[in-house]
């Protein structure tokens, strides 16, 4: 029976709405002024937002969501009732153009169940987007998910396809794989991300020799370098289907970024599917977690801190839920403050609940030629409420006592995001009815 | 009061030219009424400005003033004019102005400056074009009769009964080149639409600020291959090649009211939609309502919203279910993937240590170590065990402390700085490297991850013992000539005692099993020295140890 593409495309999105990655950002900067269809100028741009404030950037589809894997937290496990459907090659690519000549993308994220062999869904995979690029000269975005086990040569043309290349870790621990991912290997996954490390350094040196030579003998001709994945490799961690605490996930996701220079580590609440496994019944999706690790990645990678001070805002390897990882480690360490905004050097004010980079530059220009009075700081779009214990400034110093008050914390609890509140809870679902606004949220 | 005319609303050029003259002829802010083509005349305006003195000197301005100010410019806000002048005449006594942020009218332009980014980004983003069929790039519908030429028309207020053949027609009237850098591109690059010649894609859009004009040339470069129009309430913007032409306003009713492919998007956006992460206030801080009358797919967000908390439930009621009777099958994958080990674990006693074939023993004993589960805990880091590399029976077989970053990566010994300095010193001694058995005493690498690099941490006592074994097995293998330690922890791992390296360098010396071996220090120490004259030293003196150890052995029996 021939499936409407309508239905197909329904089938196939839903399949792959579980994968948080929609980023369209950092990769090289191309147009169609010569021809073909397209841009990137650097920047990601998201088309929409879903009501699940998730950012929709790219056409995020699989390929086919037949798979032999049985993945216990996957939709498309091999054992579930799920309906099955697979696109043509020439459905994705029609649906991506027409899509993209709209304005509703920024091009495709193009993922697959496993199907017959590695090589094989590679070689599909692969095939899109060198339909794309050759023969209708596409030149939006592509992030193509990688079969770990798949041939070099097949890794080569996905990487001078795509803008970005992605292997999910999927689970933050070797024993969490095993588990619940038996048909999956967590060394040959780490094996595969390192190669595309290589590949992508290599291209990059290839890239910065060639324009070096180019420099050299006057401009002229483009300067010919193989290209590999611009937009790097990235890579998603379920949160809250394993036992793995939030001091395990962070340390993981640090280890990948420095290992394989991950433009991104995505986590996921593990999230209910219409069809779980046994081994996973559906719950309630950790968002506020996945949001506080999010907020502690962070500060790991922006703000100057280390694992250990991030943790120590919690307890027992666990984020605070209530209040966010800075304000956590700010209110467990009230001898460091209140920090006097004009003096003070850029690292500790980095420290300030608060205060984000940005801020700190401005303030960190602006003090050579003002001081700062609380008014100015308003100005700089400071919230007051949340800065006031912790920072001194012209006219204000925290009242005597009150950084040692031991109700300092109810004080600080975040006052928004009532409406979220009752939105989950509507829903029956969360424990622990806090939410924030997102700056993990954002995917571009 | 003077009055100063601008041609538009985003006429930046305009207010550069006269604001060079105010600030010289020294008229103050508040004394000039900046008026756009269009408004509204005044009861009393006022009359034109007096002219620069002789001689007077140009006003000068930081490097990322222009920037702002052309942002600024496209703001709605009516004040914005007066807002720069004031800030360019503020500018020529305060040098570092800008740097402060806290200034109310620093503040008040970033402001805007942000207000006119995000309306350019959120342009770029939720702009829809619609296709409407065409013949030789004009819409296959009745034109009615053009405008006339050169009236003044009021921006703000679209004209009626517009169409979109109407806004084309009207490309020949009021044809403009695009304005600064995206302008020259556009000039440097023309090209005729070549891709669907018998359409036109149509968008309607309305932007808070005056942003069509300079975001133009975005559309072009990445459409430059379709015909395009976009119609907004003040401008509107067209695409046949060449250079982005621009028209006057147009209203919602000129575009086309629909598009066949908006079936599939909304199904789309529906389905990408994960109802148990329902965060509507998260989608209107990105995407406030004021767009959604101009996003096809958004009439899908209520249903979607209030149809979330009952499909969650449901999963959630429904629980697990039973596994597919109809299971999907691996026919065609390899063994490893099905879940069947491709290779029977090998016992160490059954391993061909001293005959057998030399590869196939370097494997088994990869297979051993990734087999044992009590490796230590921070090698569930590592990206995979890096073995030693060289021919049976060589000369020297090097023993280093452990694989570092790039080692880690590429899985083979000495690949990394150190690695490449080691290499280089071998050769000034004359060793032929072909003579030569790399490995290192510990096989992951040990590192602390911070932020974006990975810090080498030196193996302790505890994993040096864990490898020892193994490293002992290999030398059991390889069955080198002399074994040369590079630092103090190869040193250890192959005399199981520690000792300082200063002291025992140079010296040809016995392990607890009899084998001879020849202790230096490790590459990487070179690397860490600071002055470039002791560092010259020291390598001098390694590639003497290594030149040592080859005549060392090469005055030894074979075997």
């Amino acid at each position: 029976m021939v499936m409407e593409l309508r239905e197909k495309l329904e089938i196939l999105a839903d399949a792959a709405k579980y994968d948080a990655s929609c980023a369209s950002s950092g990769t090289e900067k191309r147009d169609s002024r010569d021809g073909g269809l397209g841009s990137t100028e650097g920047m990601g741009i998201c088309h929409a937002y879903a009501p699940d404030g998730r950012c929709i950037s790219l056409l995020k589809v699989l390929l086919t969501n037949a798979c032999v894997f049985d993945c216990a937290y996957c939709i498309n496990r091999a054992s579930s009732n799920v309906r099955r459907a697979r696109f043509s090659v020439r459905e994705i690519v029609g649906l991506t153009l027409d899509f993209y000549r709209r304005n509703y993308i920024e091009g495709l994220f193009l993922s697959s169940g496993i199907i017959r062999s590695p090589d094989y869904t590679m070689e599909q995979i692969v095939r899109v987007a060198r339909e794309l690029r050759e023969v209708h000269g596409f030149k939006g975005y592509i992030h193509l998910k990688t079969i770990p086990d798949a041939s070099p040569e097949l890794l080569a043309e996905a990487g001078r396809h795509a803008d970005r290349l992605s292997i999910n870790v999927e689970l933050p621990r070797a024993e969490s794989l095993k588990a619940l991912a038996p048909e999956k290997d967590g060394r040959a996954i780490r094996v595969a991300m390192a190669g595309l490390r290589m590949r992508i350094e290599e291209a990059r040196e290839a890239q910065g020799e060639a324009a070096r030579v180019k420099v050299a003998m006057g401009g002229g001709r483009r300067a010919v370098a193989p290209r590999f994945a611009p937009a790097g490799q990235s890579t998603q961690m379920i949160v809250g289907a394993d036992a793995s605490t939030d001091a395990v996930i962070l340390d993981t996701s640090s280890a990948l970024y420095g290992s394989y220079r991950l433009k991104r580590v995505y986590f996921s609440a593990y999230s209910p599917i219409p069809d779980a496994s046994a081994v996973l019944p559906p719950v309630a999706p950790p968002l506020v977690r996945e949001h506080r690790l999010y907020q502690a990645d962070w500060l790991l990678r922006f703000y100057g801190f280390s694992a250990p001070e991030v943790m120590a805002g919690g307890e027992g390897g666990m984020l605070d839920l209530e209040v966010d990882p800075k304000l956590a480690w700010a209110l467990k360490h009230r001898a460091a403050f209140p920090v006097d905004v004009n003096r003070a050097e850029r690292e500790m004010l980095l420290r300030v609940p608060g205060l984000g980079a940005k801020t700190v530059d401005r303030i960190v220009a602006a003090r050579r030629v003002r001081s700062f009075r609380m008014a100015d700081l308003a100005r700089l779009r400071v919230n007051l409420r949340k800065v006031a214990p912790f920072v001194t400034a012209v006219d204000h110093h925290p009242r005597a006592g009150l950084l040692d008050r031991a109700d300092l914390r109810a004080l600080l609890l975040p006052r928004d995001g009532l409406a979220e509140r009752a939105g989950v809870a509507a829903a029956g679902m969360l424990a622990r009815p806090v939410q924030l606004p997102l700056f993990g949220g954002a995917h571009v | 009061m003077f009055s100063v005319p601008l041609s538009a609303p985003d006429d930046f050029e305009g207010w550069r030219a006269a604001a060079r003259g105010l600030v010289m002829a020294g008229v103050r802010p508040a004394d000039v009424d900046w008026r756009v083509a269009g408004d509204p005349v005044p009861l009393f305006g006022g009359g034109p400005p007096p002219a620069p003195p002789e001689g007077a000197e140009a006003p000068r301005v930081p490097r990322d003033f222009p920037d702002l100010a052309r942002l600024v410019a496209m703001h709605r806000d009516g004040e914005r004019f007066a807002l720069l002048h004031s800030l360019l005449h503020r500018l020529q006594a305060e040098r570092g102005l800008l740097e402060d942020a806290a200034d109310p009218e620093v503040a008040r332009a970033q402001a805007m400056a942000r207000a006119v980014r995000r309306d350019a980004h959120k342009m770029h983003a939720f702009l829809r074009f619609r296709e409407v069929r065409v013949e030789d790039g004009v819409p296959a519908m009745p034109l009615p009769p053009p405008p006339p030429v050169n009236v003044p028309r009021d921006p703000a207020r679209p004209r009626n009964a517009r169409s979109v053949a109407l806004a084309l027609r009207d490309l020949g009237v009021l044809e403009e080149e695009e304005p600064g850098a995206a302008g020259k591109e556009a000039v440097a690059a023309p090209m005729a639409p070549s891709a669907l010649p018998d359409s036109r894609f149509v968008a309607w859009f309305e932007p808070e600020h005056h942003v069509l004009r300079a975001e133009a040339g975005f559309f072009m470069r990445r459409f430059a291959s379709l015909r395009w129009s976009i119609l907004t309430p003040g401008l509107s913007a067209h695409w046949d090649g060449g250079a982005v032409r621009f028209g006057p306003g147009a209203r919602r009713a000129d575009a086309p009211a629909e598009d066949a492919a908006e079936g599939l998007w909304r199904a789309y956006f529906a389905s990408i939609f994960n109802p148990a992460r329902l965060k509507p206030d998260a989608m209107r801080a990105e995407m406030p309502k004021k767009y959604w009358r101009n996003l096809p797919e958004a009439r899908e967000i209520p249903r979607l919203m209030a149809e979330a908390p009952k499909r969650v439930a449901e999963m959630v009621t429904r629980g697990a279910t039973p596994a597919a009777e109809r299971r999907q099958r691996a026919v065609h994958l390899p063994a490893h993937l099905r879940g069947v080990p491709d290779v029977q674990p090998v016992m160490a006693a059954d391993l061909p240590t001293e005959n057998g074939d030399f590869a196939e023993a370097q494997a088994a004993l990869r297979r051993d170590l990734l087999a044992r589960n009590d490796l230590p805990p921070w090698v569930a880091h590592a990206t995979q065990p890096v073995m030693g590399e060289g021919p049976r029976h060589p000369l020297l077989m090097f023993v280093g402390e452990q694989p570092g970053d790039e080692e880690d990566i590429a899985g083979r010994p000495f690949v990394g700085p150190a690695g490449r300095l080691w290499n280089k010193a071998l050769e000034e001694a004359g060793v032929p490297r072909g003579e030569a058995y790399v490995t290192n005493a510990v096989k992951h690498f040990k590192f602390k991850p911070t932020g974006k690099r990975r810090l080498h941490q030196s193996p302790d006592a505890g994993d040096i013992t864990f490898y020892r074994p193994f490293l002992q097995r290999e030398i059991g293998i390889v069955q080198p000539r002399l074994i040369v330690t590079l630092g103090a922890t190869a040193l250890r791992a192959v005399t199981g005692r520690a000792m300082p390296v200063t002291k025992m360098r140079g010296s040809l010396l016995r392990d607890p099993e009899g084998r001879p071996f020849y202790p230096t220090v490790h590459p990487s120490y070179l690397l860490r020295i600071p002055d470039p004259a002791g560092k010259a030293r020291e390598y001098d003196r390694f590639v003497e140890d290594l030149g040592q150890a080859a005549a060392t052995a090469r005055g030894m029996a074979a075997g």
